[in-house]
């Protein structure tokens, strides 16, 4: 049983940052109908930024606090910029271009961000400083790490601020009338271009705090590190339903719990020597407690993609997505 | 649209025939200088190099790579003459992104390149399905980091090594985790590369020979950073020991994240995530680890190459530079024995070859393994990796011990 938790617990945490990107793809899918694939891109960048800083700071005697709340101010506004960058020289030109050419530009922009990163950071793997003491709490049987409940924390506060921001303030409702009908939002005074680039460097802000969480928990960040991460908050996006704030926290959180679970269990479920007459079928490998695995927990990275296309076969609006997937 | 796609395979036909004809005319060329120009009579080698340089382990692909650029530039400064001409090796280095697909592409490149050697390829997974294309071309090749045995077991005249294989470094390490965390049950883990499995089940086998129970293994992948949910399963069956095949890239957070989770189990890596970049990466998680590495640690390299290696890149070899720079300067010598670089007229005194290189004396068996490699221990104290012990034939020597008697045999061996 506290396996299972602690497994949970790893899951929650993995999840609650697949959200926080998650929420970067579907305000702007929400708003444009855009798939912006160089958001995973964006989050390696803000992890990355993070890491030279704080690396730089390390030394210096800081609270440890302090200088990972420096790091993350430096990330913050350089993803933005490079978010709002990449939608005004790759989207907006295409505003009114068929749905598939923004599509491209996003991938062509992710793959130009990525190799940006490799020549400013290069191919080595930046590695977190040892500089947050390692603080564990015990819950009913599973470790939870001081990290692991900052992160929980931090996503929580991001979730609620966020939809503070969507369904209480002008720039909210802006974002909402503009997700409606573009152009009547524009007849009725909304700076349509002001909003989207808005929805893009919220996004980026976004991306920046996720980055320097998935950083800090894991102690390592690369130039790579992105594009995978971006997928998976891609289908969490899905799974809640594209466009869908409340969706896309939701799909995050439930995928790093399939994540967790799939990888720790799969071994033990498809061992063949668990089924009697499977066992006896594989034979002498079952012998003196031998093991026959189908699926190892290599498989982890299958599990996003595997929900990804259940969603679209059988649910294609998403868990708690209202519109039909007629716009995508 | 139809129009665009047949003007475009024009244009590409067109491309190609220049592309043709390019090649007698340049062969022309140079037999017109040969037959024309006597007094300086050149010959251009080239020296192909393959490691990844992008992803995951580029920093360890650019390590071999300094090692063999490092080999082709001395020999240029040294003037060498094969066959009465003065020879300029060319330096080819390419990518080949730890994978396998292009690993295989980028050998059939240099093949087309007409290479007259090959040092590489970095991973076990990239020169297995590469040395094959080496082999059709009889180009030789020369490994300085691929440990997976069934490199040279597939009966391939062109393929040597300078390092030691998984089935000697394997025991090596599991033998000596047996006799100091002395064990009962042990976890292996592995990265599903030929690399990672293939160690972990040569480490597999000899615990098991050692009647240590080992669990069934747990896998991920080579850009694993996420190893919670393996290690949070492991922590339910509290292993004593776990060993795990693959990269420091994916190993440092392993080690941190075990921490992080109370295991207190010993580690113990294999040799490609033996680096000093596992402090870093794992931070105080590192104290304590077991790992190994083919062949002689960098710093026990020949002394001359540490400080010119330093000179001419500004950082010191990683880990296996001093193994490429042997490959290469083997390539060479074998050219200079051959007084050709014709890889069909050099091959057989490469399989003869006895040299004395930065990682000591190097000759190869009937396989094109190198005869006698050494495998060495390093246990991790207060982030450096200091070497324990030296693990050869079989025979395990602590390290201060082997570095006292290495003078001697080395002369020896110079001897024969």
């Amino acid at each position: 049983m506290d396996i299972f938790l602690q497994q949970m617990v790893n899951g929650l945490t993995l999840g609650a940052v697949y959200a926080v990107v998650a929420l970067g793809y579907t305000m702007v899918y929400g708003i444009i109908q855009l798939i912006n694939f160089a958001h995973g891109e964006v989050v390696m960048i803000g992890a990355m930024v993070a890491f030279t800083v704080i690396n730089l700071l390390a030394a210096g005697g800081l609270p440890p606090l302090a200088v990972v709340l420096v790091g993350t101010a430096c990330a913050i506004p350089v993803c933005m910029l490079v978010s709002y960058t990449v939608e005004r020289l790759a989207y907006r030109p295409l505003r009114r271009a068929p749905r598939l050419a923004p599509l491209i530009t996003a991938i062509g922009a992710s793959i130009i961000l990525q190799h940006l990163a490799m020549l400013v950071w290069s191919r080595n793997v930046l590695a977190f400083p040892q500089i947050i003491p390692l603080k564990t709490f015990s819950f009913l049987g599973a470790t939870v790490t001081g990290v692991q409940l900052a992160i929980l924390g931090i996503c929580a506060a991001i979730m609620c601020g966020l939809a503070g921001l969507v369904y209480r303030t002008r720039l909210g409702r802006s974002m909402r009338a503009t997700a409606q009908n573009p152009q009547v939002a524009g007849l009725m005074g909304v700076d349509i271009n002001r909003v989207i680039a808005a929805t893009f460097v919220i996004g980026a802000g976004l991306a920046a705090v996720a980055g320097v969480m998935v950083g800090t928990y894991y102690g390592v960040a690369q130039y790579t590190m992105g594009s995978i991460l971006g997928l998976k908050a891609f289908a969490a996006a899905v799974l809640g339903g594209i466009g869908n704030v409340p969706g896309a926290m939701v799909g995050g959180l439930l995928l790093g719990v399939v994540e967790a679970l799939g990888a720790g269990y799969i071994g033990d479920i498809t061992d063949l020597c668990r089924y009697g007459p499977l066992a006896r079928a594989v034979g002498e490998r079952c012998a003196d407690g031998g093991h026959f695995v189908l699926f190892g927990s290599n498989y982890q990275d299958v599990f996003a993609f595997v929900v990804l296309i259940l969603v679209l076969v059988f649910r294609p609006s998403g868990l708690l997505g209202e519109r039909v997937g007629d716009r995508a | 649209m139809n129009r665009l796609a047949l003007g475009l395979t024009v244009l590409a036909a067109s491309l190609a025939v220049i592309g043709c004809g390019d090649k007698p005319a340049d062969t022309k060329k140079t037999a017109e200088v040969k037959k024309g120009a006597p007094p300086p009579p050149s010959v251009e080698i080239k020296i192909g190099h393959v490691g990844p340089l992008t992803g995951g382990i580029a920093h360890l692909g650019k390590d071999n790579e300094n090692g063999a650029r490092m080999a082709i530039d001395e020999a240029n400064a040294a003037k060498i003459k094969i066959d009465g001409k003065d020879a300029k090796f060319v330096f080819v280095p390419e990518d080949d992104q730890a994978d396998p697909k292009v690993g295989t592409t980028v050998a059939q490149k240099l093949v087309d390149a007409k290479v007259a050697g090959v040092v590489g390829h970095l991973n076990s997974g990239t020169s297995i399905p590469a040395s094959d294309i080496y082999n059709k071309a009889g180009i030789p090749v020369i490994s300085g980091s691929a440990t997976n045995p069934k490199l040279t077991e597939q009966g391939f005249k062109v393929q040597f090594r300078v390092v030691a294989r998984d089935d000697q470094q394997g025991p090596a390490v599991a033998n000596y985790l047996a006799g100091v965390a002395k064990p009962k049950l042990v976890a292996v883990i592995d990265d599903a590369t030929a690399y990672g499995e293939g160690l972990a089940n040569e480490v597999e086998k000899s615990l098991k020979g050692a009647n240590i129970k080992v669990l069934p293994r747990e896998k991920g992948t080579d850009k694993t950073t996420d190893w919670k949910a393996v290690l949070t399963k492991l922590k339910g069956r509290n292993p004593d020991a776990v060993f795990y095949g693959g990269m420091d890239a994916t190993g440092g957070p392993m080690l941190k994240q075990a921490r992080e989770l109370g295991i207190k189990a010993v580690f113990s890596f294999g040799d490609g995530a033996c680096t000093d970049e596992m402090p870093k990466l794992a931070g105080a998680a590192a104290d304590g680890l077991l790992c190994s590495q083919a062949g002689l640690p960098p710093q026990a390299a020949d002394k001359k190459f540490l400080e010119a290696y330093k000179k001419a890149f500004k950082v010191d070899p990683i880990i296996y530079a001093p193994f490429t720079y042997d490959a290469a300067n083997l390539l060479i010598e074998a050219m200079k024995k051959a007084n050709s670089a014709d890889p069909a007229k050099y091959l057989p005194e490469l399989a003869k070859i006895d040299f004395k290189g930065a990682t000591g004396q190097i000759a190869f068996d009937g396989k094109g393994d190198r005869k006698g490699a050494e495998i060495t221990i390093f246990t991790m104290k207060a982030g450096k990796l200091e070497p324990t012990a030296i693990v050869k034939g079989g025979k395990s020597t602590p390290y201060a011990e082997f570095i006292g008697g290495a003078a001697a045999p080395a002369k020896d061996a110079a001897k024969k």
